[in-house]
């Protein structure tokens, strides 16, 4: 059985509300708020990145199960946002968490959808007995240009997965992958803010992968969605993943414990990862779970993921919702310091 | 061991010296001291010089022959050693200098302490930072004003010492700076002004901590009887040591006392054949006031614990039992950093002679305290008339 | 500065340090020469468990170039459950630090070598109560 050994999350505890970014460019944050369905998102601080966040989720994910961090054998951060262009952020997490020199270690980008992508690796490696563990992790500082739309939900955090086959606390029963070249949302080399396609993110880029994966794999398996006790979808706003289960035959019950994005925002490579989190935290044995990622460019990976019974002796406190709550409000002024969009000296 | 003396002292103006260079600084002092001890220059046969960093503050290394030559020794080719250890490097050159007189090695030599910090503005701070662990303190963001910071909280919170007992040392020293001509801040400050200056690392405000200064100052030592041809009034050095300790606070097992400034003082006391109490004046290491509280304490002025108590009784004002820092020490004096063991010397040296002015007391010993960093080394010296 | 900050990325990155078994006495940061057994030291490297209690902080105001940006920062004397006692940043809001709290490691950002140069990466510490 190869599946999910243990997870850990990280969340910044920084928080801005929509109504904050909506003041500053003149808009109606109440409408904003509504029509995104994001209330408020995380914001990291000066001393956090992609990488703090990946190697924090990780060591979460770790001392949760109290493994010999030297059995790890391969570690694949996903990120839009790592810190350098060039040079890994995986041999940072590696290093901090004492794996040692001998593992498989890359970073991967696929927009939202890199940390995913980093889970499938695990897993076929797991299943081809390449390693014992592995560690696929999604994380982000998100960034979206002052004005933009995206400033409302471009937040930071990440999700940290130890995959393998020994004391596997969900199994991942299926795994499938949409993808298409379809530019939604990009960002090209030395841009410090991505470009989208506006609406063009929408029906041809997001809800066509993230549905078309959906279908597949529950068409590939013989699930439907009444098989599932829970739904998590890529979530860049509240509004997307809402419609896409609905579209899906998921029940907003189904998407719920999942659905973080109102809180936080859109954590990019952490965001569907985060909401899997979120639903592990509750899981009860031998419920399924449809996780279907989302990323730019663009495609779905999609997973059937059932828990065992191994779940209810993994430590799952502090859970995700907890990190969620606990924030501390800032204004934009100082939104623009954290996030470096002020320039210092 | 030959007895030593002090027959000549000199000392720039300490401060934001704009106008002088480094090298205009150095050679100010060592004129002084010259002309004090009535020397034309070719008598000197050894030069030490108390330098931190030349090489940061200056972009100049090889200190001790730059100093020799600007002095006009070049061509005398006599031998001169810079030695560092941080803010007590002056103290340390103050030492060297009496080994090499007490030996046997020299008969006359000078001792000169200097340091130009302001030609690098506001990175002068970080410069003095490197006198902690740069590995291990620096790199965290500590500041040497947050290590005395966290000495100071735990001294508040394990003996009741007040944020007011620290403003009384600055304003006491602030006082005594105004009847010092070549001090830094001639300016008496009330108590509220202290109290009520900014935070620079909590519980610490800016009138808690040293300014860093420009400034020299140089001593020249001679042996006894080679001092009474050149002097009527020599002062004798009847002890000087030093210690060290761990180079990081963390490190240190009982963070109230500098063990380095404990052992120094241990030494002197038992070398000079004095107690504590002996002390009629002494200038103490008050890079930041609570270092001037922990040297009450750990020179055996007071029990550990009680040293804000003297400062409150007034004990250490300048018409106190034992004055402290009657130069106006380094808060209100000026921190020229290597120069300030030296400085340290000729403040005790005026007043054993009874040359100091409106600030003048009246002592027997007097006593200088010099630490480097947090009090990883100290330099204890004793002058007796 | 390059080789040295790599140098001791294993001891930055996670608490390691060491312990002399001769003395049992351990370590933080690392130390090659036990300071109470000297010439009998026998060092061997030790993970700390990360979790401490903060000794005594100062918040700090008059901050180094490199970390204007982040002033007040708080700077703590931690000590470690295993007995040493480390200088380390407190990632806490300045209102809330007290002498006697619980700490537990964190794994922040700590500078960078200009705008342009390698990130330094570190432990600071974290409430944990």
């Amino acid at each position: 059985m190869i599946g999910i050994v243990s997870y850990g999350t990280y969340i910044p505890r920084y928080r801005i509300k929509a109504e904050e970014i909506a003041r500053i460019w003149g808009e109606d944050g109440d409408v904003i708020s509504r029509g995104l369905g994001i209330i408020q998102k995380s914001v990291p601080s000066l001393d956090e990145d992609t990488a703090t966040i990946a190697v924090e989720a990780a060591r979460e994910a770790v001392q949760r199960v109290k493994i010999d961090t030297t059995k790890i054998g391969a570690v694949y951060v996903g990120s839009e946002s790592h810190p350098y262009v060039v040079k890994p952020t995986a041999t940072i997490v590696g290093e901090a968490l004492g794996i040692g020199n001998e593992y498989f270690a890359a970073d991967l980008e696929f927009a939202c959808k890199a940390g995913t992508a980093g889970m499938q690796n695990c897993i076929a490696m797991a299943k081809a007995g390449v390693i014992e563990y592995g560690l696929a992790i999604g994380a982000d500082t998100s960034q979206g240009a002052p004005g933009d739309p995206l400033e409302y939900s471009a937040s930071a955090g990440g999700a940290a997965y130890l995959i393998g086959s020994k004391d596997v606390i969900a199994e991942v029963e299926a795994m499938y992958s949409f993808t298409s070249d379809t530019p939604d949302f990009w960002r090209k080399e030395g841009q410090p803010y991505p470009s989208h396609g506006g609406r063009f993110t929408g029906t041809p880029a997001y809800f066509r992968h993230v549905t078309s994966a959906a279908k597949l794999i529950m068409e590939r398996t013989g699930l439907n969605a009444s098989d599932f006790k829970y739904a998590v979808f890529h979530q860049p706003n509240g509004k997307f993943p809402a419609r896409a289960a609905k579209m899906l035959g998921f029940s907003s019950e189904q998407i719920k414990q999942g659905l973080i994005v109102p809180y936080i925002g859109n954590t990019y490579s952490g965001s569907s990862l985060l909401g899997l989190a979120a639903v592990l935290d509750v899981v009860k044995p031998d419920e399924r779970i449809l996780l279907i990622s989302f990323g730019s460019g663009a495609g779905s990976d999609a997973f059937v993921i059932r828990a065992t019974k191994a779940i209810e002796d993994l430590e799952r406190n502090p859970k995700v919702w907890d990190k969620i709550k606990g924030g501390v409000y800032i204004d934009y002024g100082l939104y623009l310091k954290f996030r470096r969009k002020i320039k210092v000296r | 061991m030959r007895r030593v003396a002090v027959i000549g002292v000199g000392q720039s103006k300490f401060g934001e010296l704009w106008d002088s260079s480094f090298r205009d600084i150095v050679l100010s002092a060592g004129v002084e001291a010259l002309e004090d001890a009535g020397l034309e220059g070719k008598e000197l046969e050894a030069m030490y010089i108390g330098n931190m960093s030349g090489g940061r503050y200056l972009g100049q290394e090889h200190i001790a022959a730059l100093i020799a030559d600007y002095a006009g020794l070049a061509e005398l080719n006599i031998p001169s050693t810079r030695v560092e250890a941080a803010d007590a490097s002056g103290g340390l050159a103050l030492r060297q200098a009496c080994m090499a007189v007490a030996s046997g090695m020299h008969d006359i030599v000078i001792a000169a302490g200097a340091e130009k910090v302001t030609d690098v503005g506001s990175k002068a701070m970080e410069i003095l930072a490197s006198a902690t662990d740069r590995e291990w303190e620096v790199f965290t963001g500590a500041t040497l004003a947050s290590l005395y910071a966290m000495i100071a909280r735990l001294h508040m919170r394990e003996f009741g010492t007040k944020p007011e007992d620290l403003a009384m040392v600055s304003v006491k020293n602030h006082k005594n700076a105004t009847l010092n001509p070549k001090a830094q801040f001639r300016r008496e400050i009330s108590l509220e002004v202290a109290l009520n200056s900014p935070y620079v690392a909590e519980p610490l405000r800016l009138f808690d901590c040293a300014p860093l200064s420009d400034g020299a100052a140089a001593v020249i030592l001679a042996s006894e009887d080679i001092a009474k041809k050149y002097t009527d009034t020599p002062v004798y050095i009847s002890a000087c040591s030093q210690a060290s300790d761990y180079i990081a606070l963390h490190s240190r097992k009982d963070l109230l006392t500098m063990q380095a400034v404990v052992h120094a003082a241990r030494q002197a006391y038992e070398q000079a054949g004095i107690e504590a109490k002996d002390v009629g004046v002494a200038e103490v290491h008050d890079s930041f006031t609570i270092a001037e509280i922990l040297a009450y304490e750990d020179l055996g002025f007071a029990k550990k614990g009680e040293g804000a108590e003297l400062i409150r009784e007034g004990v250490t004002c300048l018409d106190g039992e034992i004055p402290v820092n009657p130069s106006g020490g380094l808060k209100a004096c000026g921190h020229a950093v290597g120069a300030t063991g030296i400085r340290q010397a000729v403040e005790i040296t005026l007043q054993l002679r009874g040359e100091a002015g409106k600030r003048q007391v009246d002592a027997e010993n007097g006593l200088a305290l010099n630490v480097g960093g947090t009090g990883a080394t100290a330099t204890v010296t004793i002058f007796t008339r | 500065m390059l080789p040295r900050f790599w140098r001791k990325i294993k001891y930055r990155y996670d608490l390691v340090g060491t312990k002399c078994k001769n003395c049992g006495n351990s370590y933080y940061p690392p130390r090659n020469l036990c300071p109470v057994c000297r010439r009998k030291s026998d060092i061997a490297e030790m993970k700390f468990s990360g979790r401490g209690e903060v000794i005594s902080y100062s918040v700090v105001h008059e901050a180094p170039e490199d970390l204007k940006a982040q002033k007040p920062y708080v700077v703590a004397l931690i000590k470690l459950e295993e007995g040493p006692v480390i200088t380390s940043q407190l990632v806490c809001d300045p209102e809330n630090v007290r002498t006697g709290m619980r700490v537990k490691k964190a794994f922040r950002k700590y500078g960078e070598e200009g705008e342009a140069g390698i990130i330094y990466y570190g432990t600071k510490f974290v409430p944990d109560e």
